[in-house]
């Protein structure tokens, strides 16, 4: 397909559409941050009955630009024991993705100017949608490496924890992918979008059953490391994890990477799932309807990222991974077959949900014996007869409160 | 997944905070408005004046004996026969406290014989320098209306220097524990006295108070401005 601006080659208005459009959403996506900032402080402050930021500007809204003036004139360390070039380069690695994400996010129709058709999104590459895939996984570096740099203890439990969880999630994230791209038949997220068109019904939140949304926006959540997801940050037993040795504009740029990701995100779900910039327009100023209907959507998913954080505790490190392997991805992995089944035909779809059950039938049952094994213990295994688990014992073999007592 | 069964289940926390969004919110916007005080409420000293003019303190020195952080400093001086301070032989010469030392336990008000000695419910005072830390009589003794000085550096707020020349007598008298009808507050100057509290048997029953005391009622006077009450 490509991109229609450069369907009679590159010319010098061609370039400048492209520069201009770089610009905007580079500027947008720095401003959004900010506004999102101040939103997240502001909603969050309205769900514990307080007021939240409200003395720098009209409601508080320059608060973040106070905050980061604060942090721009704060003195820069370095931990003596920390790689320094790793050190610098980190916040980067998280920002920087942060950013990219945006560029392949529809936020708009197909305008003309100046005799260009443009599309109103940054870049429309072939492989769309896996440049997501691509580069959250970059973004992990961003985190790891902060932490492993820092030259201190809990900066690396913070950043082992979150490249385990990220690598953990990024599967269901991936699988919830594969479901919409199944059903659209392109990787292009114009195309994504294009199919979605012209009603509720054709959005992919439909068309795909709930529960390749529900995995996505949970998987999702947990990339971002927001809460209830915010292990790798967690204050109260490391201190602020991965970012605990960074100070001044360096730790600016991490926060600033988690709010942008946190608005990004929100645009892929409505770009995947709810049809990105579709909705009634009028004839009036019909260019800007789409880009309305875009943001008020990307909003509603922020503010629902704001409500899950002010809504739940965050999860213990064995129950984050419990609910990543054992249940988001058999999840998305059984519902992509199924919806591949029934993409095929009626038969293979019927087959395909007998077999999903009965895996999931399987794996629940794997789960809950393992389970049931973990706390019984060794020792109360039923094919360990009473003397032989005194013999164990006596040569000092099985460990537990058995091998100590008589 | 034992969230997802009970009856308490995943979504009653969404439920919750989304209902939070709607109640009124419980801040108050501290610097710009305050909530009212207690009428107990132990802040900075005040010295106290006869309704004539003349200072009630003696100089005895039995608040500086009793201060337990030792932060009251008192010369007493016999009161010059033409123009007396005091009524009386002494007067408080020097009287002077360090507030980096107060506690604000309010012995010295129990101590005072003659209740020269009283807690405003001033506490928003802050100093930049040491010596502005030490209050000497200058500035403790009250003004012709009974009323404590403003010092540059303190916070007063309309109405916050009414009723702080009051005397209150934490202790129970003569071991009677329910202490009741009594009058616990001593006249002010400019103010009269003061209605006397109800006790616990709630027997009394006045114009200000009805039968409770004076603490329940201003504690119900503060949420009630913000649509709740204190559980």
């Amino acid at each position: 397909m490509g991109d229609p601006l450069f369907s009679h080659g590159v010319d010098l208005g061609a370039i400048v559409i492209v520069l201009v459009k770089v610009l905007v959403a580079f500027g947008f996506l720095l401003v959004a941050t900010m506004l999102m900032i101040w939103f997240e402080r502001k909603v969050i402050s309205d769900m514990q009955v307080r007021i939240g930021p409200n003395r720098a500007g009209p409601y508080g809204v320059l608060q973040t630009l106070a905050d980061g003036t604060k942090l721009f004139f704060k003195e820069d360390l370095i931990p003596e024991g920390a790689d320094r070039f790793v050190f610098k380069l980190a916040p980067y690695l998280a920002l920087i993705p942060a950013f990219l994400i945006f560029t392949i996010v529809p936020f708009g129709g197909v305008v003309n100017i100046a005799h260009h058709v443009v599309e109103l999104q940054v870049a429309d590459p072939p492989m769309g949608i896996l440049f997501l895939l691509a580069l959250s996984s970059v973004a992990v570096y961003g985190t790891m490496l902060a932490g492993w740099s820092s030259g201190s203890k809990y900066p690396l439990l913070g950043a082992v924890r979150a490249s385990a969880q990220m690598i953990s999630y990024e599967a269901a994230l991936g699988l919830s992918i594969v479901i919409v791209v199944l059903r659209t038949n392109s990787l292009s997220t114009r195309a994504i979008v294009a199919s979605q068109a012209s009603a509720v019904w054709h959005w992919n939140v439909v068309r795909t059953g709930i529960i390749p949304f529900v995995i996505f926006l949970i998987a999702s959540t947990a990339e971002l490391n927001r809460p209830p997801f915010d292990l790798s940050e967690g204050e109260s037993e490391l201190g602020g994890g991965f970012h605990t040795e960074y100070s001044s504009i360096r730790f600016a740029l991490f926060f600033m990477a988690e709010f942008m990701n946190t608005i990004t995100m929100s645009a892929i779900v409505v770009t995947l799932f709810f049809g990105g910039p579709d909705g009634p327009g009028f004839h009036f100023l019909r260019w800007l309807w789409p880009i309305l209907w875009f943001f008020g959507k990307t909003l509603v998913f922020c503010y629902i990222q704001v409500w899950i954080r002010a809504s739940l505790p965050r999860l213990r490190y064995d129950q984050l991974m419990d609910l990543g392997w054992k249940t988001l991805i058999p999840l998305s992995l059984g519902w992509m077959l199924i919806v591949a089944g029934a993409l095929e035909s009626h038969t293979w779809a019927y087959c395909v949900l007998g077999g999903a059950v009965l895996g999931g039938l399987l794996l629940h049952r794997s789960v809950v014996v393992a389970r049931k094994r973990r706390m019984m213990g060794t020792a109360l295994l039923p094919d360990v007869d009473d003397r032989r688990r005194r013999d164990v014992a006596t040569k000092g073999l099985l460990a537990g409160p058995e091998s100590t007592g008589s | 997944m034992g969230y997802l069964s009970s009856d308490k289940h995943f979504f009653s926390g969404f439920k919750l905070t989304l209902r939070q969004v709607f109640a009124p919110t419980v801040t108050t916007s501290y610097p710009d408005e305050k909530r009212p005080k207690q009428p107990r409420v132990h802040g900075r000293h005040v010295l106290n004046r006869y309704e004539d003019g003349t200072e009630k303190c003696i100089g005895c020195e039995l608040c500086a004996a009793v201060c337990p952080a030792d932060c009251i400093y008192v010369r007493g001086a016999d009161n010059p026969p033409d123009a007396p301070v005091s009524p009386g032989e002494r007067y408080g010469f020097v009287y002077e406290i360090n507030y980096l030392r107060c506690i604000h336990c309010d012995l010295c008000v129990e101590a005072c014989p003659t209740e020269a000695i009283t807690e405003s419910k001033l506490f928003e005072f802050s100093f930049t320098s040491r010596a502005d830390a030490i209050y000497t009589k200058k500035e403790l003794v009250v003004d012709d209306e009974g009323r404590p000085q403003h010092l540059p550096w303190e916070d007063w707020r309309e109405g916050d220097d009414i009723h702080t020349s009051a005397w209150m007598r934490a202790t129970s008298p003569s071991g009677v524990a329910a202490y009741e009808g009594e009058v616990q507050w001593s006249a002010e100057l400019g103010y009269g006295t003061r209605a006397p509290e109800g006790g616990q048997s709630n027997k009394r029953d006045d114009e200000e108070t009805g039968t409770l005391s004076i603490r329940a009622v201003s504690r119900n006077k503060i949420p009630t401005r913000f649509g709740g009450e204190v559980r």
